[in-house]
């Protein structure tokens, strides 16, 4: 009993812990960067239950901003392997489960 | 009767009464008289005939009264008066003539084509679709036209066939006609009006293409699973709490700036290590840049007033080389590299018994006389160095407590190699002189020192260690005699100098303290080959010459240079330069060309051949009072020499040629070359003095 309480409070622990935002890999530019990040964590706070349709405004706010085409996914497990514009991918964890890609290719 | 063919149909008397019911009475009396006329005038003439007197003409018919009240009918018919009441057929039924009743009574006096087609038939429907293509051309011209032709418009539809407007306003109506078309799609009439087209000239097309460049792609992949996840999290916290723990007031912000800058860090150092080689390469082309007319001068400067001057030379100052650390030092020891020309080897250390300190080891480059290549500090002043031939990374130095050293530049330590400790037969006296030797029998490297304690020493490299062997002991009064004849214990001889003969290996001379130069071999430990009472002063410097096997040249505090034959025991030459000569060199290139230092700055430089008795160049080289030269040595290849002094500083000079002059050649013979020829320069000087010496001794 106390075992799995001492389970879930870690858990919890390590979900307070690791939901910050991480970055794993990106090469787009600093002001960028930061702009995409934001607006990632801004949607997935919003759409917490619904990958898609945060995804769904991730997308279309990065369309609107930085141009056409760009595709986001997010999820909790997947892999993938992706041609992109260079300068324009970036790739990141948050809420300690969730891992968001985002990238443009025409 | 002639009665005119008239169509109109009246009756003549019926008429009359309608017509003029005012003057009913006079036209009836005058009608009914004159029938003819009145068929002839018509209804408008009643005022003529009224104005007008009766008028009976001759040949009128009489008639009665009976006769004219009587009425006469006449009927107008629409018969043809002139159609034949009687046409008879031939029947080939009856085979007979049957006369034909019904009589065509038409009469055809005028035929007219007209040219109106009814709007809804097929025609006008056709011209309509032709009407409606030629239209739009024609609507652009119709808008520029004025209102005015609309009146025209509504009459010209109207046939006519002589129309006044035709000629003129052939477009008028064309643009008319055409607006109204725009509304209803009128067929026109054909005839009416002409089309008129022209063709502006249409600029030729071109096609142009470009295609830009598609933005840069690349690829990317990656697997998000939760423990992918989790170890991301798990390492980036890490690195963040050693990162608070490095920098303890730093403000720990939740982001990944950070880890991003500790990556920057850790690739800025590794960077640096990488930019040693183009940085160096950039320091010397700075240098060249700097010092561009010195290092023009050494490659191409000849002094064009040694034409002038017969036999005198100069020296031309070329680079400066000096480091900081090394003010305080003198330079004690000069070497150039065989292998790389233009590397040399500086020892600093101190003369100076009171005042000693610690010393350096200095390599300098001519590329770059801003800074040295190599830098080794040293904790005991060095003496003397020497760059092994073969091995130019392997450099031997000795130093004023005694020790000796082997330094090599391939390794990347401030520390020897090798070096010799109190246990191992290190000096107990400064180590005045080392000498590398050619590699023993087991392919060892070995050099020799020596020392004022009156030793000279083989230094053997095996693996890692220094072995020594005592090779002879100097005396005072000779070679030490085995047993102990006398009392007094032999003493000692002090080694300055020494020098090993260039072609016999086991020859070599050993300069001492007391003024007096012994040929010794190494074979021979216990006895000297031979004594020369040279100077009257400690022997500063011997060297033997490189291309003649017999001479040798010395130089001592007793401001005497002497060369020597060594199988005669008396100086072939003596030079007396009047100040404590520092340091002697043979040039590499001539035989009897050799340089000399002072203790009063000035350069020495004689050619034998040109002039026995003086220098062929003196130069004062430094600030007389300040400094003393202490060592000069030849560049192996290029006409250059260094000359170090008691304050650190090493200048280099070129020779100017009357310096380096090769025998001429004469009429007829090729220019001989080759150490031969010097060879016989000497000889050719030596038996010139050895004769009268024969004659005289």
């Amino acid at each position: 009993m106390a075992g799995t309480g001492e389970g879930k409070k870690e858990e919890a622990d390590y979900k307070r812990l690791h939901s910050f935002p991480l970055i794993r890999h990106t090469d787009m530019p600093e002001e960028m960067r930061v702009e995409t990040m934001e607006l990632c964590v801004t949607a997935c706070e919003k759409y917490a239950t619904n990958n898609e349709s945060a995804a769904k405004m991730i997308k279309e706010s990065m369309d609107k901003k930085f141009g056409s085409s760009w595709h986001v996914v997010i999820g909790e497990g997947f892999g993938f392997e992706v041609t992109h514009e260079v300068k324009n991918l970036l790739y990141m964890f948050f809420g300690g489960s969730l891992a968001v890609c985002v990238w443009k290719c025409s | 009767m002639p009665v005119p063919n008239n169509n109109a149909a009246f009756a003549r008397k019926g008429s009359n009464v309608q017509k003029v019911p005012g003057a009913k009475s006079t036209k009836a009396a005058t009608k009914k008289k004159d029938e003819e006329e009145a068929v002839e005038t018509g209804t408008g003439w009643e005022e003529w005939s009224q104005g007008k007197a009766l008028v009976r003409p001759p040949d009128q018919m009489e008639l009665t009264e009976a006769e004219l009240k009587e009425d006469i009918t006449r009927i107008l018919t629409a018969n043809n008066p002139h159609a034949p009441q009687n046409i008879v057929r031939y029947s080939v039924k009856e085979r007979s003539y049957k006369p034909i009743n019904v009589v065509d009574q038409m009469a055809v006096h005028c035929v007219l084509e007209g040219s109106l087609v009814h709007q809804d038939s097929e025609e006008a429907r056709k011209l309509r679709v032709k009407e409606g293509l030629a239209q739009e051309i024609a609507t652009v011209d119709a808008t520029a036209e004025s209102e005015e032709e609309k009146a025209e418009a509504s009459v010209n539809p109207i046939v006519d066939g002589g129309d006044v407007e035709e000629t003129g306003d052939e477009d008028r109506p064309d643009s008319a006609v055409s607006r109204i078309n725009k509304k209803e799609p009128k067929v026109t009439n054909q005839f009416n009006f002409s089309n008129r087209a022209s063709q502006t000239l249409n600029n030729p097309m071109r096609d142009r293409i470009c295609q830009t460049e598609p933005p840069p792609r690349s690829s990317f992949s990656a697997t998000a699973n939760q423990w992918e996840i989790y170890d991301a999290y798990v390492q980036e916290l890490q690195k963040q709490e050693k990162n608070k723990e490095k920098q303890k007031g730093m403000h720990s912000q939740k982001d990944n700036g950070k880890s991003k800058k500790v990556m920057l860090m850790e690739t800025q150092s590794e960077d640096v290590t990488k930019w040693t080689m183009a940085s160096k390469i950039l320091e010397r082309t700075i240098s060249q840049n700097t010092f561009d007319d010195i290092a023009q001068d050494f490659k191409y400067f000849e002094d064009a007033s040694d034409e002038f001057r017969e036999q005198e030379g100069t020296l031309l100052p070329l680079w400066k080389f000096q480091y900081d650390k090394a003010k305080t030092l003198s330079v004690t020891a000069l070497c150039w590299n065989n292998k790389y020309q233009d590397l040399f080897a500086v020892g600093l250390g101190s003369y100076n018994f009171s005042r000693q300190g610690c010393g350096m080891l200095l390599f300098y480059s001519l590329k770059n006389p801003a800074f040295p290549e190599y830098i080794y500090p040293t904790s005991s002043g060095v003496m003397c160095l020497d760059i092994h031939a073969q091995h130019s990374h392997l450099v031997a130095v000795g130093f004023y407590d005694g020790c000796v050293a082997v330094y090599s530049l391939k390794e990347e330590g401030q520390e020897p190699v090798y070096k010799s400790t109190a246990k191992t037969g290190k000096h107990t006296d400064p180590v005045w002189q080392v000498r590398w030797q050619s590699d023993d029998m087991d392919n060892n490297h070995n050099f020799y020192s020596v020392s004022s304690d009156g030793r000279v020493v083989s230094w053997t490299l095996v693996k890692n260690e220094l072995v020594f062997t005592d090779i002879i002991r100097l005396t005072l009064s000779g070679a030490v005699s085995e047993g102990t004849e006398g009392a007094q214990a032999p003493s000692i001889a002090s080694g300055t100098s020494f020098d090993f003969h260039k072609q016999i290996d086991y020859m070599f001379l050993v300069g001492t303290e007391e003024g007096k130069i012994h040929k010794c071999s190494k074979t021979y430990s216990s006895q000297f080959l031979e004594t020369y009472g040279a100077h009257s002063m400690a022997v500063d410097t011997v060297k033997w010459n490189y291309f003649h096997p017999k001479v040798f040249v010395s130089c001592s505090s007793d401001w005497t240079v002497k060369i020597w034959d060594h199988t005669i025991n008396t100086p072939m030459f003596v030079f007396d330069l009047q100040a404590a000569v520092g340091d002697v060199a043979w040039s590499p290139y001539s035989s009897t060309v050799f340089a000399a230092v002072t203790t009063d700055g000035t350069v020495h430089v004689f050619d034998l051949s040109v002039n026995k008795y003086e220098a062929i160049c003196q130069q004062l080289v430094v600030d007389k009072k300040k400094t003393k030269l202490t060592h000069v040595e030849f560049n192996p290849i290029h006409p250059v020499i260094i000359v170090g002094d008691d304050r650190g500083y090493v200048t280099s000079f070129k020779l100017s040629p009357n310096l380096r002059k090769k025998p001429k050649a004469k009429k007829g013979h090729e220019l001989p070359k080759g150490p031969e020829v010097e060879v016989a320069k000497m000889e050719k000087l030596l038996s010139l003095l050895r004769e009268p010496d024969q004659n005289s001794g």
